[in-house]
C-alpha cells in the first residue's frame, strides 16, 4: 500500500528555441480536453485557448529579426511564498478554484464556479477563459468528446487543468498495482502533441524527473525578492512574471538573452544586475 | 386623484404629471429590464466584455453607485451614533438614496455573474480569503439595514400611518434606529472597504496592488473613507437636483452647510491619504515589480496622465477645498460645482480601480485592452437610474421625506 508519499508538484519547462509556434500544442489540448468551438473564432479575445502560443520578436529589423513562439498554458501559480494562494485561488469566492498541495495543480470546479469572473481580473497571464457562449462542436464532432473530460456550460470560467484526468488515471492504475506512478504515466496532450519536444513535464520535486534535472529549482525563497521561491539554478531557465511572485510552474527555456528578458519587467539598468542571478545558491555571486 | 396619499399640507404637481413623468422614466426602465433579460436568457455574449476585459461598465457601475451610496451609512452614523441632530433634516432622503444604490448594486450583480441561479454559491461555498465573500456578505445584511431603515419613512405615509399598528411600529423604530446605524456603518465599513480590496489584493496586477497591513491592502481603506467622503456629496447632489425638479427648497441651508463642510473635511483627509498612497505606489510598490509610473499611463489611446490628474486634482483636491472654506461653501454655484465634482471624481477613482486595471498590459509582450460597451451593458446600467428616479419620484410624491419642507416653502405657498 502506498502510504506517506512525497507531494507532487507537477510543472514543465518548454523549450523555446525548440518551439516552432506549429500550433499542435492548441490543437491537442482542444481535442483532449473538449474545449468548444464558435461559430465565429475570428474574435480572439473570447474565443477559448487554453494553450495559446504568442508570438514574440526581438523588435529589431531585418536581417537581425529574430522571432519566438511561446506557448501558454495556466502557469498553476503556488502564490506568494509558494503557499497555495495563487492569485486566481485567493480570490475566488466560492472556492471553485483550488490548489492542489498534493500536486501543484490548480482545478476548476466547474459546477461550483457561478461566473464572476474576478479570477480572470486577478490572472496576469490571461489563462482564464469564459464560456460567453453555448459550448457548441461541429457537426459529428460530439462523438470525438473525450469521456473522461467534463464539458463545460455557459456562464463557467474554464482553463489548463494539467490534464488532470491523465493524472487520475495514472494514479489509479498505480495505486492498483501498489506503487507510484511513473514519468512517462502522466503526460500532458501538450507535451505529447508537441513534434519538436519543446514541452517536458514532470514532477517537479523528484529528482529523478527530467523537469527537476533541467529547471533545478531552488526550495529556498529567493534572496533578493522573498515572494519568489522556486526560482531555476539553470541560467537558461526563466518564468514568466516571476518578479510578481506568483510562483508559476511552467518555466521556460532559452539560449537567447532577449527571450529571457522578454518574460519578465524590469527598469532601466536591472536586467544588468539579475541576468546573473539564479536563486539563493548564487545570491552572493 | 390621490391626493390622500400626499403627505398633510404639502403640495404635489397634478396626478397626470406625475404618471407622464413617470411613463417617460419608466420607458427606459423597459428598455433596461429588456435588455437584464437579453443577458440573462441568452448570456453574457450579449456584452462586448471578453477574457481581457473579465470586468467591465457593470462592475464600475456597481462600485460607483455602492461608493456614492455611501452618504447613507455615513449620514447615519453622524446623527445616530455622533448625535448630530441637524442632519435628521437629511437623513430620510440619505437612506432612500442609499436603498436606491444598494438595490442597484445587487441587481448588478446579479446581471453581471454567469450563471445567475449560482449566485448563492457565494455564501454556501464562501472562501474566506476572497474580498469578494466579504462584500456579499457585508452587502447583504447592509441593503437589509437599509430596508430597516427605510421602512418606518414608508409608514408614515399619510394613508399608514392611519392604521395604528403601523403607526408605532414606525415611531418605535425610529427609536431604536441608533443600533441599525451603528450596524450599517460597521458592514459599510467592510464592504465598502472589501470592494477596495477586491484590487487591492490583485498582486499579479500591478497596477492594483497595493501594500498591505496584516490582511488589508491600502485600497481597503481608501474605498471605505473615499465613500464617507463623497457620498455626501452625492446626497447634497440629488438633493439640489430634487429641489430644481420640484421647484421647491427641500433641505435647509444650514443642514446643507453642515453636510457639505463634514464631506469637504472628509475628501480633504481622504485625499492627502490617497496622494501618499499614489505617490509610494508609483515609487515603491510598482518599480518593485519592475514597471514605472509611465507604463500605467502612456502607449494607448484613452489612459493618460489626464484621468490621474482628473480623478485626483479636479475630482479630489479642488473640491475638498471648495468644500471646507466657508466662502466657497456658502456660495451656490461653488458649492453645486464641489459636489458634482466630487461625485465625478469618486466615479472616476472606481472606474480607474476596475477598467484601468483590466486594460493595462502585464506580459511584457501584452497590448493594451480597450473596450466599448455594447447597447445591452449601456441599457442596464441606465436602469438603475432609471429605477432610482421613479422610487425617489414616488417617494417624495406620498412620503414625509423632507421634514423642513413644509416650513422652508411656507411664504411661497401663502402667496399661491
Amino acid at each position: 500500500m502506498i502510504q506517506n508519499t512525497k507531494a507532487h508538484k507537477f510543472g514543465m519547462v518548454i523549450d523555446l528555441d525548440k518551439c516552432t509556434g506549429c500550433g499542435s500544442c492548441m490543437v491537442s489540448c482542444m481535442a483532449e480536453n473538449n474545449v468548444p468551438f464558435k461559430e465565429d473564432e475570428s474574435r480572439k479575445k473570447d474565443s477559448i485557448t487554453w494553450m495559446r502560443v504568442y508570438k514574440l520578436t526581438n523588435g529589431k529589423s531585418f536581417p537581425d529579426t529574430e522571432v519566438v513562439y511561446m506557448p501558454r498554458p495556466c502557469q498553476h501559480c503556488s502564490g506568494l511564498g509558494d503557499h497555495g494562494h495563487s492569485p486566481c485561488v485567493s480570490v475566488c469566492p466560492a472556492t471553485a478554484t483550488d490548489y492542489g498541495y498534493d500536486t501543484g495543480i490548480v482545478s476548476q470546479i466547474y459546477t461550483r464556479c457561478f461566473g464572476c469572473r474576478y479570477c480572470m481580473g486577478a490572472c496576469p497571464y490571461h489563462a482564464r477563459y469564459f464560456n460567453w457562449w453555448d459550448p457548441t462542436w461541429p457537426e459529428g464532432m460530439e462523438s470525438y468528446l473525450s469521456p473522461n473530460v467534463s464539458p463545460r456550460m455557459r456562464g463557467v470560467v474554464e482553463k489548463c487543468s494539467f490534464c488532470y484526468h491523465r493524472y487520475q488515471l495514472a494514479r489509479e492504475k498505480a495505486y492498483v498495482e501498489e506503487r507510484e506512478i511513473e514519468e512517462n504515466e502522466y503526460q500532458t496532450a501538450c507535451t505529447t502533441a508537441c513534434p519538436a519536444d519543446a514541452i517536458i513535464f514532470g514532477d517537479l520535486n523528484n529528482p529523478a524527473h527530467q523537469v527537476h534535472q533541467i529547471v533545478k529549482p531552488d526550495p529556498h525563497p529567493d534572496p533578493r525578492n522573498h515572494k519568489v521561491v522556486g526560482k531555476s539554478r539553470n541560467p537558461k531557465v526563466f518564468r514568466l512574471l516571476e518578479r510578481l511572485g506568483t510562483n508559476t510552474k511552467v518555466y521556460y527555456m532559452s539560449e537567447r538573452e532577449w527571450v529571457r528578458k522578454a518574460g519578465d519587467s524590469y527598469l532601466d539598468g536591472e536586467w544588468d544586475e539579475v541576468k546573473n542571478h539564479h536563486g539563493s545558491s548564487s545570491s552572493h555571486g | 386623484m390621490d391626493s390622500a396619499l400626499i403627505p398633510e399640507g404639502a403640495k404635489r404637481c397634478p396626478f397626470p404629471k406625475f404618471m407622464l413623468g413617470m411613463a417617460i422614466v419608466g420607458a427606459v426602465l423597459l428598455w433596461g429590464v429588456y435588455a437584464m433579460f437579453l443577458c440573462w436568457f441568452k448570456g453574457l455574449n450579449q456584452t462586448n466584455m471578453d477574457d481581457y476585459y473579465g470586468f467591465a461598465l457593470w462592475i464600475w457601475a456597481d462600485l460607483a453607485v455602492i461608493a456614492v451610496g455611501g452618504g447613507a451609512f455615513f449620514t447615519g452614523l453622524l446623527k445616530y451614533i455622533f448625535k448630530i441632530d441637524e442632519l435628521k433634516n437629511i437623513i430620510n432622503f440619505a437612506v432612500i438614496i442609499g436603498f436606491i444604490c444598494y438595490s442597484s448594486a445587487l441587481l448588478i450583480l446579479a446581471i453581471d455573474i454567469g450563471q445567475p441561479l449560482r449566485g448563492w454559491f457565494i455564501f454556501w461555498h464562501a472562501n474566506v480569503h476572497s474580498m469578494l465573500t466579504e462584500v456579499a456578505f457585508c452587502l447583504s445584511c447592509y441593503f437589509a439595514v437599509l430596508t430597516i431603515e427605510f421602512i418606518p419613512n414608508i409608514l408614515e405615509n399619510r394613508q399608514l400611518n392611519k392604521v395604528s399598528f403601523f403607526h408605532h411600529l414606525a415611531h418605535n423604530m425610529h427609536g431604536v434606529m441608533a443600533v441599525f446605524a451603528a450596524t450599517g456603518a460597521f458592514l459599510s465599513f467592510f464592504h465598502q472597504g472589501s470592494l477596495g480590496g477586491v484590487a487591492g489584493v490583485m498582486f499579479g496586477r500591478p497596477f492594483a496592488f497595493r501594500e498591505h497591513i496584516l490582511i488589508w491592502p491600502w485600497t481597503f481603506f481608501l474605498f471605505t473613507w473615499s465613500a464617507a467622503a463623497f457620498g455626501p456629496c452625492f446626497t447634497l447632489l440629488v438633493t439640489k437636483i430634487t429641489e430644481a425638479i420640484t421647484g421647491k427648497k427641500l433641505v435647509s441651508d444650514k443642514t446643507v452647510n453642515l453636510l457639505a463642510k463634514i464631506s469637504g473635511w472628509m475628501i480633504t483627509t481622504y485625499m492627502i491619504a490617497k496622494i501618499i498612497d499614489t505617490v509610494y505606489w508609483a515609487q515603491v510598490t510598482a518599480p518593485s515589480m519592475g514597471f514605472t509610473l509611465d507604463h500605467f499611463y502612456s502607449n494607448n489611446a484613452f489612459y493618460g496622465y489626464w484621468i490621474l490628474f482628473a480623478e485626483i486634482i479636479v475630482g479630489g483636491v479642488v473640491p475638498g477645498l471648495l468644500l471646507i472654506f466657508k466662502k466657497t461653501r456658502e456660495n451656490p454655484i461653488a458649492l453645486l460645482t464641489a459636489i458634482t465634482l466630487g461625485v465625478i471624481g469618486v466615479c472616476l477613482n472606481r472606474w480607474v480601480m476596475v477598467l484601468q486595471i483590466m486594460a493595462v498590459p502585464v506580459m511584457p509582450f501584452d497590448t493594451w485592452a480597450l473596450y466599448i460597451p455594447s447597447w445591452q451593458e449601456v441599457a442596464t446600467t441606465i436602469l438603475p437610474v432609471a429605477y432610482g428616479i421613479m422610487l425617489i419620484a414616488v417617494s417624495y410624491r406620498y412620503l414625509p421625506v423632507f421634514p423642513q419642507e413644509l416650513e422652508l416653502n411656507k411664504p411661497a405657498q401663502a402667496t399661491e
